[in-house]
């Protein structure tokens, strides 16, 4: 069962989108966020999703997989929608029920926040989708490195998300065969109120954590016979590059950021 | 430079928690393992052979005495980086030495240490992983691969830095037959053809029988010292410790017993029944 659990999914690919660099894709990302919460009205909406939806069709994954990420998020989506649309003030009331109100700005407002939202989850589903889980560390830790010069520990954190990605599969494995182990000696995980079940996690977790601990351990040691002795020094195998494409792609994501900035300018 | 390793009066102990006293290891212990040579150390449970792997590169430091590794002292520590570039190490459990989520990734991660040019860092990942035979799987998930598959990717990240000498901890301890023979295999052809000193450390016989020299420590101590056929045919020796001799010598040894008179030194199946059958011949 724990099996299913996916994080950071990865579809390989070798579309422009995946080609890349990783360090560009998160610029991106930021400039779309940005240009996302610019736009305001029907017509910069429009060009942001234009965007969106070409960059998706250019990247190749199955739209299916954007609905499937989606799901999760179903609740805080009807959460905004709902509120959006019982607590916009407006004029051109549509429905009257008792002292609530649905307004037509209501609908409108609620329709853009939901929107909204779609829009930047799907955006970082197009990054997570089409960029390994290594190029994006690299990228961070690329973009971050100016921070290094006031003493932020930028390639440390790098290196323990990028061992943290690793153990997530070891680790999901472990949890599965503790799991088995306990259940063979007559452990109960399926029944009971809520209180009964987390209390039954217990016996899960501790032996999950000491081995946690124990590998951390042997991998601190293997580690430093490689050794490693943290970021200084510290070349790479894959140097990050920019190609055309890169400088293309921003070009293209500046034009976004200026007729969304143009469009709300004229109050569009 | 002759001598890879030199172990001199070395002595050490695991300190005590609270009022235990302390646990001693090595009071007063003498090795020489000379370059390009496949040392197997052999040894029952808590003899001290995993301790005195971890001295082969300054993990543990020597409590009294003195180990050099290709003449560096390894309680000097400044030498620590070019020892540990000298002796690779590879632990018993692969997942817990792979650094990386892609099997490349881990591989480059000791040169990458090492500061080396990145194109360079591909010519090393792109060797050491041909050289152990993992080279169609360098895109791969290493918690997709078997237990000898991994320990080879391991093995592979140790020879990408490029050591004189590589000491395995039981790197075989937690596989199964095949991925055992896989391992084997891989270090036998290390040390044939690119000359690489190789510390086995091992419990089993079988393993140690491929070395050239067997080393079997007890209590400490070096019990016995010798190429694998002299050590093995002293099986009263190897039973009074806790080991078993391979099953070649312990069946001859058997038969000695009812009034045969066999040579001990027999290590492989065929050789063996030739004796055998020399023996019963006449």
């Amino acid at each position: 069962m724990l099996k299913d659990v996916t994080l950071g999914q990865f579809f390989p690919g070798k579309s422009v989108i995946h080609r890349l660099d990783p360090r560009t894709k998160l610029l991106i990302l930021v400039g779309y966020i940005v240009a996302l919460f610019l736009a305001v009205s029907w017509l910069s909406y429009g060009v942001v999703f234009v965007f969106l939806a070409v960059s998706i069709a250019i990247s190749g994954i199955p739209l299916k997989s954007f609905f499937k990420g989606m799901k999760p998020l179903m609740f805080i989506l009807l959460f905004t929608g709902i509120l959006n649309l019982f607590f916009t003030q407006g004029e051109t009331v549509l429905v009257q029920i008792w002292t609530i109100s649905i307004t037509l700005e209501g609908v409108i407002r609620a329709f853009f926040m939901v929107f909204r939202i779609l829009m930047l989850v799907t955006g970082t589903f197009l990054l997570t989708y089409t960029t390994s889980p290594i190029a994006l560390t690299d990228g961070l830790e690329a973009l971050l490195s100016p921070l290094k010069k006031i003493k932020l520990p930028v390639h440390e954190l790098s290196m323990m998300m990028c061992i943290a990605l690793r153990f997530i599969p070891t680790l999901v494995e472990e949890t599965d065969k503790i799991m088995s182990a306990q259940k063979a000696r007559g452990a109960d995980f399926e029944s009971g109120n809520l209180v009964q079940r987390v209390k039954a996690l217990v016996p899960i977790l501790v032996p999950l954590f000491i081995s946690a601990f124990r590998r951390a351990d042997e991998l601190a040691t293997a580690m430093e016979c490689r050794c490693y002795q943290g970021g200084d020094g510290r070349t790479k195998m894959k140097l990050l590059r920019m190609h055309g494409c890169d400088y293309g792609s921003f070009l293209v994501a500046a034009l976004l950021i200026t007729a969304v900035c143009v469009l709300r300018g004229f109050g569009l | 430079m002759d001598k890879a390793i030199s172990v001199e009066h070395l002595k050490f102990a695991y300190p005590g928690v609270d009022d235990t006293p302390d646990i001693v290891v090595f009071e007063d212990l003498n090795l020489q393992i000379k370059q390009g040579s496949f040392v197997a150390v052999l040894g029952g449970n808590g003899c001290g052979k995993s301790t005195l792997a971890k001295h082969f590169n300054s993990i543990l430091l020597p409590g009294g005495g003195k180990v050099y590794v290709y003449g560096m002292d390894t309680s000097d520590p400044e030498k620590l980086i070019a020892i540990r570039r000298c002796t690779g190490m590879v632990f018993q459990n692969p997942d817990n030495q792979i650094v990386a989520n892609v099997v490349e990734e881990d591989v480059a991660f000791g040169p990458e240490n090492l500061g080396i040019a990145s194109p360079e860092i591909r010519n090393r990942v792109d060797r050491a992983l041909k050289q152990v035979g993992m080279y169609s799987y360098r895109e791969h998930a290493p918690h997709l691969l078997s237990g000898g598959q991994k320990q080879r990717v391991a093995i592979a990240g140790v020879i990408a830095m490029e050591p004189k000498c590589i000491v395995l901890d039981e790197p075989t301890a937690m596989l199964d037959p095949r991925g055992r023979r896989e391992v084997m295999d891989t270090i036998l052809k290390l040390n044939a053809e690119k000359g690489i000193t190789v510390v086995l450390i091992t419990h089993h016989m079988d393993e140690a029988a491929q070395a050239q020299r067997v080393v079997v420590l007890h209590q400490g101590k070096v019990a016995a010292d010798g190429t694998p056929r002299e050590v093995f045919s002293q099986v009263e020796l190897l039973h009074s410790i806790g080991l078993a001799a391979p099953d070649t010598a312990e069946l001859c040894w058997e038969l000695n017993k009812h009034g045969f008179d066999l040579p001990l030194g027999s290590l492989e199946p065929d050789e063996c029944a030739q004796i055998l059958y020399e023996a019963l011949k006449v």
